[in-house]
């Protein structure tokens, strides 16, 4: 397509049976041309009702589906500590703890998690004591304005598990070694789902290190 | 006070001074709990609305027409704005005013076309995938490359340096040169990429507006809010205790503020709304792309005879500012004949405006890679050369420097980082099959003040209250804030409450251009100044004489407790500081020297960042752990200039082709191994009453020329086209054996 003003139109339709209109759908990338064909139903998406074990404890949450599990705790639940970077994946900062594993919490829809447990960064701290991670941070200066900070912790107690479990990662030389060392290389490369523009990543490594080495 | 002689003794040069220490940052913990509330987030109402943008989805031209009516049937919306329904604004530059919706122009790909509001945000986002625009494309302007010759002379403005310098006769000089170098560099568009994106709430009680919004300079935004809105500079609030990183992005307001304002007027409700991680690339501004021309001319011994430096950018035909790339071209280093010329070339794609250190960031790139190129042709070491050219005063003012430390710091850099064992020859050090390098680049910032104001209250509960509009944008202004405020009054730092972020409180310089610290923190120094001489006043002792500490005040063998000197209303004091003339009669940078090694990959041309110092001087250092963070920081910036970043220009559409940050790629923990930055000693009496300099953007400046030089020791490839990707590497890695 050049530099003329023709319409592409393309049906939702033929955009999920044809190869060729997925294409040329990248190439222009213009929103309106995806959209364009078929109103959506103008009837109203019905709640569903979500039970969310978060930090401990039971919240029940009537939810439009399209909800992401970021935009319940942040929207519906004053969660704010989660934060949203790019509702997309890309960044990490809506890193929270499903079940004790890792995920971002912008990549899934909340009504999906139904009686599972969340753990964000408000849910970390002991009462007035704080996680070894988040200590750490403070100490080392992990953080600058603090927008990446929550993903990084809740990453990097995910990361921390994964480690001790002896998953490796793609800097693992010997893939067989039962526990892989989490040298700054491993950490570094296991971290690099989250984004920090501020760019704290040294501090974050050593305030890791640090932590790594505190009994949990 | 007017900054308008050198400063002497002062209470921060105490040698047990707080100021300087390496305080943890005083808002960590409501950071690394979550605690701490950016613009989005903000106790709501059940009443608040959430408005999504609908972006022109095309580089210039028209709407011809737009039809909400799908859009307007969808559940929970409440209201859509569109040209035809969005009220006349003020207008001026993007410094001054945003104006939105205005007509049905499409001045570049992005740009609102509409807004859609509704209860919920899941509901807004539907909504406005169904407003269709059908629009009148226009041939139009985008790529600056292919459109070099529509540049013209930005004209000279208040504020902005001037876009043309020279001294003696360049040309003539150069051309007879007996060593001559004349390089073209290129760099590209980038984005910020803060990791918050732009956010804003808007509240209205009757005719007063409060906006919760990410906004780096509130003083200044609420001047153009006001404009924009055509209402009142104090009906305007502005609220912005935290801001999510902003490097620039958010120094004026933006089309997520102006748009929740209108809304929520027509409303009656509050409406918040973020940008999209997609849409901020082009509805908010980026840094425009360069073509440099660098000319150097010698003699045998390699002293500069003639430095010339030509520079384009693009921006929007409505706008006058341009990036500033000869800056330090116009300072850094001897030669009596000089030419800089900045041409501005106007493109329809989005604002063009700054972003962390404007002009150096990008000139330096170049200049530095120039000095490399300079020193191979010249058989010298790079760092030999930079002091052969070192000049005593201010090659273009013939003015002396406030404080210029560059060769103390290149010398002590190169004794930590091992300079003496690079091969001066490219391509000789083999470890495997990657091929490592050293290279070096100076940095060199710029040192403004601005006007910023402060007040002070110390209650007779013992905490001491400061107050200013001033932002913490991740530089750690609460805690230098609070450790100048500490030392000052001789009370610990937890008895000062610094209370930042809200126009409420006094005028403030706001956080850009590495002036914040300076301009705020000095007018807090001058408010506890002033307050230090009431108390001194109270317990009828000499101000002069009188120390404070542990929350008293001692002179002459006498000590009283502060609390017992401030009544039962406590006692305020306001202070102000403002540049004078120190700006005009010292030429004021803040210097460093950046070491990077790296690995390139002899037949892949994959290019691995090793290890990387920074040796800074910037005056006193105000807390040596923020600091150190922040110049990192900078120096991260720069990784990602030399090897990563760049928007990818649709040039038949005017759009930026990877506007996320899956595609726009910033350097992540494993781009960034061993790296450190140091300050030496420094006390800056010029330059303001803290004797500080800023650092915010020192980092940046230089430090990717440093990996570009490091990449050319390693494997003899020079690219002068960034950002130094392996594809660009491979063309000219000489070919292996
Ligand atoms: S907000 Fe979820 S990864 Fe960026
Ligand atoms: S602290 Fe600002 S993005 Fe990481």
């Amino acid at each position: 397509m050049d530099n003329d003003d023709r319409r592409v139109r393309v049906t939702r339709r033929t955009v999920l049976e044809s190869g060729t209109a997925t294409a040329a759908l990248m190439l222009t990338g213009f929103p309106e041309v995806a959209l364009s064909a078929e109103p959506l139903s103008d009837k109203a998406v019905a709640p569903v009702a979500v039970d969310l074990q978060i930090n401990g404890q039971s919240h029940t949450l009537h939810l439009d589906p399209r909800t992401t599990l970021l935009d319940a705790l942040r929207e519906h639940l004053a969660l704010t500590g989660s934060k949203k970077g790019c509702d997309h994946g890309q960044c990490g900062a809506c890193t929270v703890l499903l079940d004790g594993r890792r995920i971002n919490s912008c990549l899934t829809l909340a009504v999906m998690h139904d009686g599972q447990s969340i753990t964000t960064i408000e849910g970390l701290a002991d009462g007035a004591t704080l996680h070894p991670l988040q200590a750490a941070f403070i100490a080392h200066d992990g953080c600058q304005c603090g927008y990446c900070t929550s993903g990084q912790i809740c990453s990097a107690a995910g990361m921390l598990g994964e480690s001790r479990a002896g998953m490796p990662s793609y800097v693992t030389a010997d893939l067989a070694e039962a526990r892989p060392e989490l040298t700054d290389a491993e950490i570094r490369e296991r971290m690099s789902g989250n984004i920090c523009r501020c760019a704290a990543y040294p501090n974050i490594v050593a305030a890791i290190r640090e932590a790594a080495g505190t009994p949990t | 006070m007017d900054m308008n002689a050198p400063i002497g003794q002062n209470a921060l040069d105490d040698p047990k001074s707080i100021v300087g220490k390496p305080l943890d940052r005083i808002d960590g913990r409501l950071k690394v709990t979550g605690a701490a509330r950016y613009a989005y987030e903000f106790a709501q109402e059940t009443t608040t609305t959430y408005g999504y943008v609908v972006e022109a989805a095309i580089g210039k031209g028209r709407i011809r027409s737009i039809d909400t009516r799908a859009a307007e049937r969808s559940p929970g919306v409440v209201l859509i704005l569109t040209h035809r329904n969005t009220p006349g604004q003020g207008t001026g530059s993007h410094h001054e005013a945003h104006p939105v919706l205005t007509d049905a122009n499409v001045n570049y790909y992005g740009q609102p076309a509409a807004f859609v509001v509704a209860e919920t945000f899941e509901q807004a986002r539907a909504a406005a995938y169904l407003v269709r625009v059908d629009y009148e494309r226009v041939a139009g302007k985008y790529a600056l490359e292919s459109n070099l010759k529509y540049a013209g002379s930005p004209p000279a403005q208040e504020g902005q340096p001037h876009p043309d310098s020279a001294v003696g006769d360049f040309t003539g000089a150069f051309a007879s040169a007996p060593v001559q170098l004349d390089v073209t560099y290129t760099t590209p568009l980038q984005s910020h990429a803060m990791m918050e994106p732009h956010a804003s709430m808007a509240v209205w009680e009757g005719d007063k507006l409060t906006l919760h919004t990410a906004n780096q300079m509130l003083s200044q935004g609420q001047e153009a809010v006001a404009r924009t809105l055509k209402m009142p500079v104090e009906n305007v609030r502005l609220i912005s205790p935290f801001i999510g990183g902003g490097f620039g992005g958010k120094l004026w307001v933006n089309a997520d503020a102006i748009l929740a304002a209108i809304a929520a007027r027509q409303l009656n409700r509050p409406v918040k709304t973020a940008l999209t991680r997609q849409q901020i690339f082009h509805v908010t501004t980026h840094r425009s792309d360069t073509v440099q021309r660098i000319r150097l001319g010698t003699d045998r011994d390699g002293r500069i005879v003639a430095i010339g430096h030509d520079v384009f950018s693009g921006n929007l035909p409505s706008e006058q500012s341009f990036e500033t790339a000869a800056m330090q071209t116009r300072t850094l280093y001897v030669g009596a004949n000089r030419l800089t010329r900045h041409r501005l070339v106007p493109l329809d794609i989005p604002i063009a405006s700054s972003m962390r250190a404007p002009g150096e960031a990008v000139g330096m790139l170049a200049l530095e890679c120039a000095m490399d190129e300079l020193a191979a042709k010249l058989n010298l070491d790079p760092i030999d050369l930079r002091i052969r050219n070192e000049p005593t005063e201010d090659p273009e003012k013939h003015i002396p420097y406030s404080s210029r430390h560059l060769i103390a710091c290149l010398q002590e850099g190169a004794k930590r980082f091992g300079w003496d064992k690079r091969n001066p020859k490219p391509g000789q050090v083999a470890d495997g099959r990657w091929l490592v390098g050293m290279g070096v680049a100076a940095a060199s910032r710029g040192n403004p003040l601005r006007t910023s104001k402060a007040n002070v209250r110390l209650d007779p509960d013992g905490i001491l209250t400061a107050k200013m509009a001033m932002t913490d944008i991740g530089t750690g202004t609460y805690t230098i804030m609070t450790q100048i405020a500490a030392e000052m009054l001789g009370l610990p730092p937890d008895r000062i409450r610094m209370e930042l972020g809200d126009t409420r409180f006094p005028e403030a310089a706001g956080s850009g251009g590495s002036f914040g610290a300076a301009s705020a923190g000095s007018a807090l120094f001058d408010a506890c100044e002033t307050l230090r001489a009431k108390l001194a006043g109270a317990a009828g002792m000499d101000p002069k004489a009188a120390r404070f500490a542990d929350g008293n005040i001692e002179a002459g063998g006498r000590s009283k407790r502060l609390t017992d000197l401030v009544g039962n209303a406590g006692m305020e004091a306001d202070g102000e500081i403002g540049p004078g003339t120190t700006l005009k009669d010292f030429s004021q940078q803040s210097y460093g020297a950046h070491f990077a090694e790296v690995a390139v990959d002899m037949d892949t041309g994959e290019i691995r960042l090793r290890r990387m110092l920074g040796v800074f001087t910037a005056g006193r250092i105000l807390n040596e752990k923020t600091a150190r963070s922040q110049a990192i920081g900078g120096m991260v910036f720069g990784i990602g200039a030399a090897l990563e970043e760049g928007l990818n220009l649709d040039p038949r559409f005017g759009h930026f082709v990877n506007h996320d940050l899956a595609e726009y790629h910033v350097p992540v923990h494993a781009d960034v191994p061993v790296i450190d930055a140091v300050f030496l000693p420094e006390l800056d009496t010029k330059s303001n009453p803290l004797k500080s300099k800023g650092i915010g953007e020192l980092g940046i400046s230089g430090a990717g020329a440093a990996l570009a030089n490091a990449i050319y020791n390693a494997c003899g490839a020079r690219v002068r086209d960034y950002p130094i990707t392996l594809d660009k590497v491979l063309t000219v890695l000489p070919v292996q054996a």
